[in-house]
C-alpha cells in the first residue's frame, strides 16, 4: 500500500526538485488567456462611472443622455447611494454597456449626477483625528521595566497608503446562456467566487460556472468579486449578451484595495548587555473609513517581558483597505526592527549581534539564530558591517540593514480528485487557482511524485467552481492545501490501481510501489508491469479518488505544517548629497518546511523582494490634500520598481533535515515583510540618521539628513 | 478620447493650413507619446490633428560648416545613433539617455520633446494647467513636491520637463518656426519657452498656426554635459537636471551657460551660476560655488525644499563632467 506521508529525499523523484513551470509557455507566447483576453460573440465592454469627490452627497444619478447614446445597450446605477454619500474619488456610482470599448467610454462622460459636497478626512498623520475607542494591549509592567532599562530608544516610523497594483487589473467576462450564467474573472478565490454575484443576479449559485485559468496577481484583492463583478454579472443578465467589465489603472490603484498607512511612536529599552526588556508603542494609520488595524507589536520578539500598545484608527476618504500580502506585518516590521537598530546604534552595539541575543524572546530563537548567521554569511556582513554612520566621509556611503519576519502558512481546506483513466493518462480536478506561483506545476509535481509518473502524464485542471472546492488563495494556504489533498487523492487513487494489477503481479497489493512509470513489488522492482499496461488492467471504468485537505488531520500525518521565519539583510548605498537610495543587494533566507518545488520557491521568494523593495524605494499613494483625490493613480508617478532598481537578489531556501518532515508550508507573504525594515535599516546604517518614513525617496532621505544636522 | 479629423498633409503648407488661429482647434502629432495620453485624458480636445509624418525635410540631422540642423520630427533614437552629434554634445546625449525607456527614445521625436506639455499632477488629473478648484490653488495648498523651486510666483508652478531644452540653451541652439503663409522666424533657445498667466495659453512661444521645423546647433567644440538627479533607473522623471556648456581654453571656463531643468515652468537659466565660474578653473571648489549660485535665491514651495538641494548638486556634477573631472566616490 502506498502511504500519503512525503517520501524520503532520496526517493523523490520531482518534489523539491527545481522544475520549471508548466504555464511557462503559454504565457511566453501569449496564449494564456486572462479575464482580459475573453472575447465571446456578441459581447459587450461595461465601463464605470466614479464619483469624482472623495465625500459628497448624491442628490441624483442622471443615465438619459447616456442611454440615448447610440450603441448602449445596458445601464446600472446605484440605487442606494441616492440620497447617500459617496466616501471617496472612485466610488462606483454607475455602470454602462455598450458596442465598443470607446462607446462605452463616450457614454460614461454623458453620465449627469448631482452631488453636494461634504467636507473630506484626508489627512492619516495626526493621531489627534483617531474617531472610536483605542485599542489597548499590555503585558507585564512596560513602565517599570524603561525604569531599569540601562538604555532607552524612542522614535518615530511610518509607512503611507499603497496599492495593490497587480498587474492584471481586477474584473471579469460575465455571459447568461440557457438560463446559467457563464464568468471568467481575475480571482484568487474561485469555488466561492460567485457567493456573492448569485446573491445579487438571483441565479442559483448551482448555475454559476466560473474559469480562472491564468491570473495576473492579487496580492489579498481579489477574493471577492468586488463591486465590478457584481455589476457585470447585472449587466449581462439585463441584456442577455456576454459583457466584459475590467477596470481601468486609475480605478484600479483609486478603488481595488489599499493597504492600510502606518505611524507611530515606538520607545524600546534594554539592559546593559542588549536584551530588550521593555517595549511602548502608539500606533495609528488609516485604512479608509473602515477597515485600520494597528500592526501588532512586539513583532517576531512577541516574548519581550513588558509592553505596551495603543492603536488609533483613522478614518479617511480614501477607497477601502483590503488583505495586502501579509496584512500587517510588513508594517510591524518596519516599526519593531527599527527601533531595534535605533536602539542597537545608540548603544553602538553591532545590529547583527543586537539581534542574536534578542532571538531569545522569539518562538524559535535557534532556528532564527541559524537564519542570521546564514544571512550574513551571504551578505559578506563580517567584511561590510559598520556601525551605523561610521561609513565614511564620501558622498556614497554604503550601509546593512537587517530584517525578521514571521508567518504561519498552514494550508486550507480543499478537496482534490485524482482519475486514473484507462489508457494511463492522469487527471487533477480542484477548484483552486494558480495566482502565477505555480500552482499548477505544484499539482504535477505532487501527483506524479506520487504515481511515479513523469510531469508532462498529469493533466492539471484547476480554476473552474465546478471542480472539487478548494479554498482561496491567501494567507500563504494553497500550497499547503492543494499539496496535501491532492497527494491524498493520487494516493488512494494509486491503491486502488494496485488492488487490480497486483493479481497480475502475483503479490498482495500492499507490495507494490509506484517507480519510473513502473507498478512494481517494492521488494523485488524486476517484478513489474508499466504503468500503462497496469491502467489497462482497469476494463471500462477510471478510477477516481477524492483527497481533502483537513487541516488539523494533514498536519498529524505530517503533510502540512504551519510558522516560518526569515531573515532578510539589505546593502544599500546612500547619496548624501542627492538623497538617491540604491539597493546594492538584498539576501533573503527562508524556512517553509518541505518545498515542493525549489525553483518556484525561489522565484516566489524574488518576487515578494521586489514587490517588497517597491514599496521601500517608490511606492505611495499620494492624495491631495485639498480635494482628497488621488494624484498619481498612474504608472507615472504611482512608482514600482524596475528590473534595474532592485540590485542583486540572493535567496536561501532551508531545507533538509528539520524543514522537510514538517511536510508543506505556505510562501506567499513572507519574503515581503522584511524588505522595508531592511532596506531602512541599511538607509540609517549608511547615512547615520534614520528616515523615518517610507518610501526612501529623495524628499525623505534629505529632509531626515538635514534634520540629524547631516546636511545644511 | 473625442472623435476628431485626423490629417496626415504632404507638405508644410497644407499642414499650415490645417492649423487653427486659436489653441484647441487643433493639435500638431509628432511621435504622439504625449498627445495620445493627452486625448485619452480629455486634456486636449482637439477637432483635428494634424501628424506632421509625412512632411519632407522634417527628420534627419545635417552635418554644416558651423554646426548641426536638426529636423523637429527626428526620433531621439536618430539623435542617438548620430555619433558626430554625441560626440559633439555629450550633454544631450545623456538627457535623451536619461529617458530611460527604449519604447520612448524610439516614438519621441525632438520637436515633440520640446514642445510637450507639463507633467503636474493636478493639470494631469483635470483641475487645468493652473489647477485651482473653488478659487484654491491646490499646487500651493497641496502636495507641490516635484513643482518649482524657480519662477513660481506667478500662477503657474508646474516644472518644464523637456529633456533637451536645458542642453539646446546651454549650447546656444536656434530654432526654426514657420507660420501662415509659410513666414519663417528664427528663435533662440533661450526665447523659446513662455510661462503661462492663465490657463489657455501655452509653455511656448509658438503662436496655434506655427509649427517648428528645425534646431540649428552651433559646434563650437564646447565643453558640455547634463547632469540629471534620478530615483528609478527606467522611464522616469527626474526631480532636477542641470546642463551646462563652456569654452575651456587654457584651463579657464569662458561663456558660460548653466541652466536647470525641471525646477521652473521653464528651463531655468541660472546667470548667477554662470557668472560664478566665469573665467575661472574648474575644480571641485568651483564647481560647488558654481552649484551655490545657481540655487541663491530658490524659492521653493512648501514641499519643495529638498529639489534645491538637488538642482545645486545637479549643477556641481554637470560642471564638474563638463570638465572631465570624475565625481568623487567613496
Amino acid at each position: 500500500m502506498a502511504a500519503p506521508q512525503w517520501p524520503e529525499a532520496k526517493d523523490r523523484a520531482l518534489l523539491g526538485h527545481r522544475v520549471t513551470r508548466l504555464d511557462g509557455p503559454v504565457k511566453a507566447s501569449g496564449r494564456a488567456k486572462y479575464a482580459y483576453d475573453i472575447n465571446r460573440p456578441e459581447m459587450l465592454y461595461a465601463k464605470l462611472f466614479a464619483s469624482p469627490h472623495a465625500a459628497a452627497k448624491i442628490v441624483d444619478i442622471d443615465l438619459s443622455a447616456a442611454e440615448a447614446l447610440p450603441g448602449v445597450k445596458t445601464t446600472w446605477r446605484d440605487e442606494s447611494v441616492i440620497g447617500g454619500e459617496a466616501q471617496y474619488q472612485g466610488q462606483v456610482l454607475a455602470a454602462i454597456a455598450a458596442e465598443t470599448e470607446e462607446l462605452a467610454h463616450d457614454a460614461i462622460r454623458l453620465v449627469k449626477v448631482t452631488y453636494e459636497l461634504l467636507p473630506i478626512k484626508i489627512n492619516d498623520r495626526d493621531p489627534a483625528l483617531a474617531e472610536g475607542r483605542d485599542a489597548s494591549k499590555d503585558e507585564g509592567d512596560p513602565d517599570a521595566a524603561f525604569a531599569q532599562a540601562d538604555f532607552v530608544h524612542e522614535g518615530e516610523y511610518g509607512l503611507p497608503v499603497v496599492a495593490h497594483c497587480c498587474l492584471e487589473a481586477h474584473g471579469q467576462v460575465a455571459e447568461m446562456r440557457d438560463g446559467d450564467m457563464y464568468i471568467w474573472p481575475s480571482t484568487q478565490n474561485v469555488s466561492r467566487y460567485v457567493d456573492s454575484i448569485a446573491e445579487n443576479v438571483e441565479i442559483p449559485a448551482s448555475q454559476m460556472h466560473v474559469d480562472c485559468q491564468y491570473m495576473g496577481g492579487g496580492f489579498g484583492s481579489k477574493f471577492r468579486p468586488g463591486r465590478w463583478g457584481i455589476i457585470c454579472s447585472i449587466l449581462a443578465k439585463q441584456c442577455g449578451r456576454p459583457v466584459k467589465l475590467m477596470l481601468d489603472r486609475d480605478q484600479e490603484l483609486m478603488a481595488a484595495g489599499n493597504r492600510p498607512s502606518a505611524f507611530g511612536k515606538v520607545k524600546i529599552g534594554a539592559k546593559e548587555d542588549g536584551t530588550v526588556i521593555a517595549l511602548d508603542s502608539l500606533l495609528w494609520g488609516t485604512g479608509g473609513m473602515g477597515g485600520f488595524r494597528e500592526p501588532s507589536l512586539p513583532y517576531v520578539f512577541t516574548n519581550i517581558p513588558n509592553w505596551r500598545r495603543i492603536g488609533k484608527r483613522i478614518p479617511t476618504n480614501r477607497g477601502g483597505q483590503e488583505a495586502w500580502r501579509a496584512p500587517g506585518h510588513p508594517q510591524a516590521c518596519l516599526f519593531m526592527m527599527s527601533a531595534m537598530e535605533d536602539l542597537a546604534a545608540a548603544m553602538k552595539m553591532d545590529a547583527l549581534e543586537f539581534y542574536k541575543i534578542n532571538c531569545v524572546h522569539t518562538d524559535k530563537p535557534e532556528l532564527y539564530r541559524e537564519q542570521l548567521d546564514i544571512a550574513a554569511e551571504l551578505i559578506g556582513y563580517k567584511q561590510k558591517a559598520h556601525l551605523r554612520g561610521e561609513g565614511g566621509t564620501g558622498t556614497l556611503r554604503r550601509g546593512l540593514g537587517l530584517g525578521v519576519h514571521m508567518w504561519g502558512g498552514m494550508g486550507h481546506p480543499a478537496k482534490c480528485d485524482v482519475t486514473i483513466h484507462p489508457d494511463g493518462s492522469v487527471e487533477t480536478r480542484i477548484g483552486t487557482q494558480d495566482l502565477g506561483t505555480g500552482t499548477r506545476t505544484a499539482l504535477a509535481i505532487v501527483v506524479g511524485e506520487t504515481l511515479g509518473l513523469p510531469l508532462e502524464a498529469v493533466t492539471v485542471n484547476i480554476g473552474r467552481n465546478a471542480y472539487p472546492e478548494a479554498g482561496a488563495s491567501g494567507g500563504s494556504t494553497t500550497i499547503g492545501g492543494i499539496s496535501a489533498s491532492s497527494r491524498l487523492a493520487a494516493t488512494a487513487a494509486l491503491n486502488a490501481l494496485f488492488e487490480v494489477a497486483a493479481p497480475k503481479l502475483g503479490v498482495a497489493a500492499d507490495a507494490l510501489e509506484a517507480k519510473g512509470g513502473l507498478i512494481r513489488e517494492a521488494a523485488k522492482p524486476a517484478n513489474a508491469i508499466a504503468w500503462k499496461d497496469a491502467c489497462g488492467l482497469l476494463g471500462p471504468n477510471p478510477i477516481t479518488k477524492q483527497g481533502e485537505n483537513v487541516p488539523g488531520e494533514s498536519q498529524k500525518m505530517g503533510l502540512i505544517d504551519a510558522g516560518v521565519g526569515g531573515c532578510q539583510i539589505a546593502d544599500v548605498t546612500v547619496d548624501m548629497e542627492t538623497g538617491v537610495v540604491t539597493l546594492n543587494e538584498m539576501v533573503a533566507v527562508q524556512d517553509c518546511g518541505l518545498i515542493v518545488n525549489l525553483k518556484l520557491a525561489e522565484s516566489q521568494m524574488h518576487g515578494g523582494l521586489i514587490m517588497g523593495i517597491t514599496y521601500a524605494l517608490y511606492e505611495e499613494s499620494v492624495y491631495d490634500p485639498t480635494t482628497g483625490r488621488m494624484l498619481n493613480a498612474d504608472m507615472e508617478f504611482y512608482r514600482i520598481a524596475g528590473l534595474k532598481d532592485i540590485g542583486k537578489l540572493k535567496v536561501h531556501m532551508m531545507t533538509g533535515k528539520g524543514h522537510d518532515e514538517r511536510g508543506v508550508i505556505g510562501l506567499g507573504e513572507p519574503p515581503v515583510i522584511s524588505p522595508g525594515a531592511a532596506i531602512s535599516n541599511a538607509v540609517a546604517n549608511a547615512c547615520g540618521v534614520r528616515v523615518p518614513e517610507l518610501p526612501l525617496t529623495p524628499d525623505r532621505v534629505i529632509a531626515a539628513l538635514r534634520k540629524g544636522g547631516v546636511l545644511s | 478620447m473625442n472623435a476628431f479629423e485626423y490629417a496626415r498633409p504632404q507638405s508644410l503648407e497644407d499642414a499650415l493650413a490645417l492649423l487653427g488661429d486659436s489653441w484647441g482647434e487643433a493639435e500638431i502629432l509628432a511621435g504622439g507619446a504625449d498627445l495620445v495620453t493627452a486625448l485619452k485624458q480629455h486634456l486636449v480636445e482637439p477637432k483635428r490633428v494634424v501628424s506632421l509624418r509625412d512632411i519632407p525635410g522634417l527628420s534627419g540631422v545635417e552635418k554644416g560648416a558651423n554646426g548641426f540642423r536638426i529636423g523637429a520630427m527626428t526620433s531621439l533614437a536618430a539623435l542617438l545613433e548620430d555619433a558626430a552629434l554625441c560626440a559633439a554634445f555629450p550633454s544631450m546625449a545623456s538627457a535623451i539617455q536619461g529617458v530611460g525607456s527604449r519604447q520612448m527614445i524610439t516614438q519621441g521625436t525632438l520637436g515633440g520633446d520640446l514642445c510637450q506639455r507639463p507633467r503636474c499632477w493636478y493639470f494631469r488629473t483635470g483641475h487645468g494647467l493652473l489647477a485651482v478648484e473653488n478659487g484654491t490653488p491646490l499646487v500651493e495648498n497641496g502636495d507641490n513636491r516635484y513643482h518649482a523651486i524657480f519662477g513660481n510666483a506667478g500662477a503657474a508652478k508646474f516644472v518644464s520637463v523637456s529633456s533637451l531644452a536645458p542642453a539646446l540653451i546651454a549650447l546656444e541652439a536656434t530654432f526654426t518656426a514657420v507660420g501662415p503663409g509659410g513666414k519663417t522666424r528664427e528663435i533662440a533657445a533661450s526665447d523659446f519657452f513662455h510661462t503661462p498667466q492663465t490657463g489657455e495659453e501655452r509653455e511656448t512661444v509658438l503662436a496655434p498656426n506655427e509649427i517648428l521645423t528645425h534646431i540649428a546647433l552651433p559646434d563650437r567644440g564646447r565643453k558640455n554635459a547634463t547632469y540629471e538627479v534620478r530615483h528609478r533607473h527606467g522611464l522616469d522623471w527626474p526631480y532636477a537636471t542641470a546642463s551646462v556648456a563652456f569654452d575651456y581654453e587654457g584651463g579657464r571656463a569662458t561663456g558660460v551657460r548653466v541652466v536647470l531643468g525641471h525646477v521652473a515652468p521653464v528651463p531655468w537659466v541660472a546667470g548667477a551660476a554662470a557668472a560664478a565660474i566665469e573665467g575661472k578653473a574648474i575644480d571641485p571648489a568651483s564647481a560647488v560655488a558654481c552649484g551655490e549660485a545657481a540655487v541663491m535665491g530658490a524659492t521653493p514651495l512648501s514641499g519643495n525644499g529638498y529639489k534645491v538641494q538637488l538642482a545645486r548638486t545637479a549643477v556641481k556634477r554637470a560642471v564638474l563632467a563638463a570638465a572631465g573631472i570624475p565625481l568623487e566616490v567613496s
